[in-house]
């Protein structure tokens, strides 16, 4: 039917997302659709186009030192309103059961009493921080962001693969990836109904000044960054300004009694919120490594005092753990009293004697993946691991098998990618960020969509030579545009229809036509006939009515 | 304001009016030794090097040298390349504070240098360009920025740069060609005030008429005065936005002081006096400019500075 996706197939027993078989599923009807008018040169040339914006724009991130400009696919994913909202209710729980996870851990403890999780698990954790034993936050929250890394399997359900609750990355480039799709696949766009992610700075501003310590009616927050050379700089960026708040490196800020000021042009000025985007280790050098540079002295003894308010917090990192991720549904259950919704990747604690034995005989099969490991580091697949490497692997294990869990390997699903001049099925995995205000959570309709651009591969890190793709959330369909949603898929919506019917804003009142007062000596003339020309238009029109288009 | 955000913005002005300026003397320099034979390419070049402030030149220097110091090496501090490169870099740290449209034309312009479409670029040519570009960038700047503090230590940057390159443009005039009406013609055409000056003058160029054009006039927004007097109106509404404050007497700010006595003393004295010594004059014009920079960073970026880096990653 459509060239476009002629000849295109899924890899092995990944689930992909388009096509089962050779059927098309239903999310990509539309999209199917609307992308078969345009030419391969024509996809060429927007391509090429979409990558010269983000240089332009300098949407970019850094690998050592160099600028790159952030990848991005241009098709789309699509995710169908009825799997989004599990993955939301999903996120929630999981978001939910952390922070009182957190909670708990750096209070009383209840939690190990009650024999869910060993008390050493989280005392050996590298990031457990003892400097945030008995920090409350002023309206509980620790979790302010976070980000649920999510895999589907090959039978398409969405499990957790680890959790992110110190400082996730990426959600400027959902913000940026949606502005550039729009731009360039406009047809496509128009064709669906997407839940917009523009919302997300505002919601951010929102959870952080709530967060602010009591008293304070109008908190200064900030964006604390680690400097232009950060990887993640343009987030950082971006959102200090979307936010309309101040983007500080360390060297702008300064302690005093307890107190956390900034250098301004007008001497210094008090800030009670940090949105910090600098890892634990290097926020207070009285805590923590004395050699950082990029924090401020002090910071968390202010903190602790109740003066300023961290987020996220400090030691959030033990939830990150891996051993503590295997915990996590034992978790979700002693503190929600829920069956999880979200269901783990199946894994093997290395550090119990029973399991050991097992993953040391398989290592040749399963993926063995340090447990404070980030951005992919470290992480060994065993079928594409050679001898030494695997020998080498063995020998780290046994050191410290603590460190270690093991898992299956998980073929991420796939979706279809626009590589060097040809579509290809390629690995994706999915990051939705959910923001934590104290009343409720909010997770944004989207999230980063990472994708492996090697063939095969399965590591989707941006830092791995990974890219990204716009991720859609269908909204539910419109109730007056029921006719062209093909049959097959009614009487499935039917029933939800209407529920998310978003309430239509009333039209504004008719603008009076345009004049200029003082067109100039040159355009009086012509503004005169112009005007003429309004006056008999409308004349011709009728009053616009309730219901025409905006 | 924070400081570090302040020096930024300032440094933003002076980099692109750095950039623009040096497009400018370029252009007339570059022309003239093909026009007129009787010139010597490497006593010109050396004096425009040593006026521009390179001073570790070679014995020997002919006009791709100096196109390289000045133009297309990224790795020399003189360049345009590096100033655009410079200004590039500042936006990127005040990001957010910029406006999304007045970082882009920085950045498409800094693009266009690490792509390498810059160096393909030959000489007429690429003067017009950096002037464009420049215009694109200081009017996208007048058109979408709030007039805050950010706009002011933008154009107090702007100003400042601005003085001190007119001043060794009038130099570059006064020493390579000891000042012959030409030189002066087109010194003035490189400003785009040539016939400003023709209007003001009823044609008559000598050295005298084009310096005092350049140095004194209060209408032409690229003379040295008009500059000083920008720099100053900058300065005070930083010291008291709104208010009147330290209206009776004196001024506290050393910037505003040192930009104040330069120029009073280049309108108060005879015009002979000043043309006299020409080269030695205006680089005491350069000297109080840097004085004033320094003077501005103490005052308000104090804590601003540098320190070393250290790698952090994020999950």
């Amino acid at each position: 039917m459509s060239a476009m996706f002629e000849g295109y197939a899924g890899t092995g027993p990944a689930y992909d997302e388009m096509f089962d078989g050779r059927a098309l599923r239903p999310p990509y009807q539309r999209l199917r659709t609307s992308l078969q008018a345009l030419t391969q040169p024509e996809l060429v040339s927007r391509v090429e186009a979409l990558q010269a914006g983000y240089l332009d724009q300098g949407v970019t991130f850094d690998i050592g030192g160099e600028e790159r400009a952030f990848p991005l696919d241009i098709l789309p994913r699509v995710i169908e309103q009825a799997t989004w909202a599990s993955i939301d209710a999903g996120v929630q729980q999981r978001v939910r059961a952390l922070e009182l996870f957190l909670t708990d851990i750096y209070d009383a403890g209840q939690v190990f009493d009650d024999g869910v999780i060993p008390r050493r698990v989280i005392t050996t954790s590298s990031h457990y921080h003892r400097a945030a034993a008995g920090v409350r936050p002023p309206n509980g929250v620790r979790v302010h962001v976070s980000g649920i890394d999510l895999v589907r399997d090959n039978a398409g359900e969405f499990r957790v693969l680890e959790d992110n609750v110190r400082v996730p990355s990426g959600v400027s480039y959902v913000m940026t990836n949606r502005r550039a799709i729009s731009s360039a696949l406009p047809e496509t766009i128009a064709a669906h109904r997407i839940r917009p992610v523009a919302a997300y700075p505002q919601r951010l501003l929102a959870a952080l000044r709530a967060a602010a310590p009591a008293g304070v009616a109008d908190p200064t927050v900030v964006v604390l960054t680690p400097g232009v050379y950060n990887g993640a700089y343009f987030e950082h960026a971006l959102l200090a300004r979307t936010m309309g708040v101040e983007l500080v490196e360390g060297r702008d800020l300064e302690c005093r009694r307890g107190r956390l000021m900034m250098r301004t042009t007008r001497g210094l000025a008090p800030v009670h919120v940090v949105y910090r985007r600098v890892d634990d280790e290097f926020l207070d050098p009285v805590h923590f490594r004395a050699d950082s540079m990029l924090g401020c002295p002090g910071l968390i003894d202010a903190c602790r005092a109740g003066n300023v308010t961290l987020a996220n917090a400090v030691g959030n990192g033990v939830a990150d753990d891996k051993l503590v991720y295997t915990y996590l549904p034992d978790i979700i259950r002693y503190y929600l009293s829920e069956e999880p919704l979200l269901r783990n990747v199946d894994t093997w604690r290395v550090g119990d004697a029973e399991a050991r034995e097992e993953v040391l005989d398989r290592l040749d099969e399963l993926v063995l993946k340090p447990v404070d490991g980030s951005g992919g580091k470290g992480i060994v697949i065993g079928p594409r691991a050679s001898r030494a490497e695997l020998d080498e692997l063995r020998t780290k294990v046994l050191a410290d098998p603590r460190s270690w869990i093991a898992q299956p390997v998980v073929q991420l699903s796939t979706v279809p990618t626009f590589v060097d001049g040809a579509l290809g099925a390629r690995h994706v995995d999915l990051r939705p960020f959910a923001v934590h205000d104290g009343s409720r959570v909010w997770v944004l309709p989207g999230g980063l969509t990472r994708v492996a651009l090697a063939e095969g591969e399965l590591i989707v890190n941006s830092s791995r030579g990974g890219g990204s793709k716009d991720t859609w959330v269908l909204a539910g369909p419109r109730t007056d545009r029921a006719d062209d949603i093909p049959p097959a898929d009614r009487s499935d919506r039917a029933g939800r229809a209407g529920a998310a019917e978003p309430a239509r804003r009333p039209e504004p009142p008719e603008p009076p036509p345009a004049t200029r007062e003082t067109p100039g000596p040159v355009l009086a003339d012509l503004a005169e006939r112009e005007q003429q020309q309004q006056q008999q238009q409308q004349q011709q029109q009728p009053t616009r009515t309730e219901g025409a288009p905006c | 304001m924070l400081s570090r955000i302040a020096e930024s913005m300032f440094w933003i002005g002076r980099y692109v009016e750095r950039a623009e300026d040096t497009a400018r003397i370029l252009d007339v320099q570059t022309s003239l030794l093909l026009e007129d034979a009787t010139l010597d390419e490497d006593d010109t070049c050396h004096g425009l090097l040593s006026i521009m402030g390179v001073d570790d030149a070679p014995d020997h220097v002919d006009l791709a040298f100096v196109l390289g110091a000045l133009a297309y090496d990224t790795t020399s501090p003189t360049s345009i390349a590096a100033a655009v490169g410079a200004a590039r870099e500042s936006a990127r740290r005040a990001r957010e504070t910029l406006s999304v449209p007045l970082w882009e034309v920085i950045n498409t312009t800094y693009r266009d240098i690490v792509s390498g479409r810059f160096a393909q670029r030959r000489a007429p040519g690429i003067f017009q360009w950096v002037r464009e570009r420049s215009a694109l960038i200081n009017g996208t700047a007048d058109a979408t920025m709030t007039r805050d503090e950010g706009w002011h230590f933008l154009v107090l940057g702007r100003c400042i740069e601005r003085a001190d390159m007119t001043s060794r443009l009038i130099a570059t005039a006064a020493v390579t060609s000891g000042g012959t009406s030409d030189q002066w013609t087109s010194t003035l055409r490189a400003c785009g005030a040539y016939e400003a000056f023709l209007r003001a003058y009823r044609g008559v160029t000598s050295e005298r008429t084009a310096a005092e054009f350049l140095l004194l006039d209060r209408l032409f927004p690229r003379s040295v005065v008009f500059s000083l007097n920008r720099a100053e109106q900058c300065l005070a509404n930083l010291e008291s936005p709104g208010t009147t404050a330290g209206a009776r007497a004196g001024f506290s700010n050393e910037a505003q002081r040192l930009l104040g006595r330069a120029r009073t003393e280049l309108e108060y004295r005879s015009l002979a006096d000043v043309v006299a010594d020409l080269p030695a004059e205006m680089e005491r014009m350069q000297r109080t400019c840097a004085l004033a920079t320094d003077a501005v960073t103490r005052r308000f970026f104090a804590g601003a500075e540098a320190l070393a880096w250290q790698g952090v990653t994020s999950a």
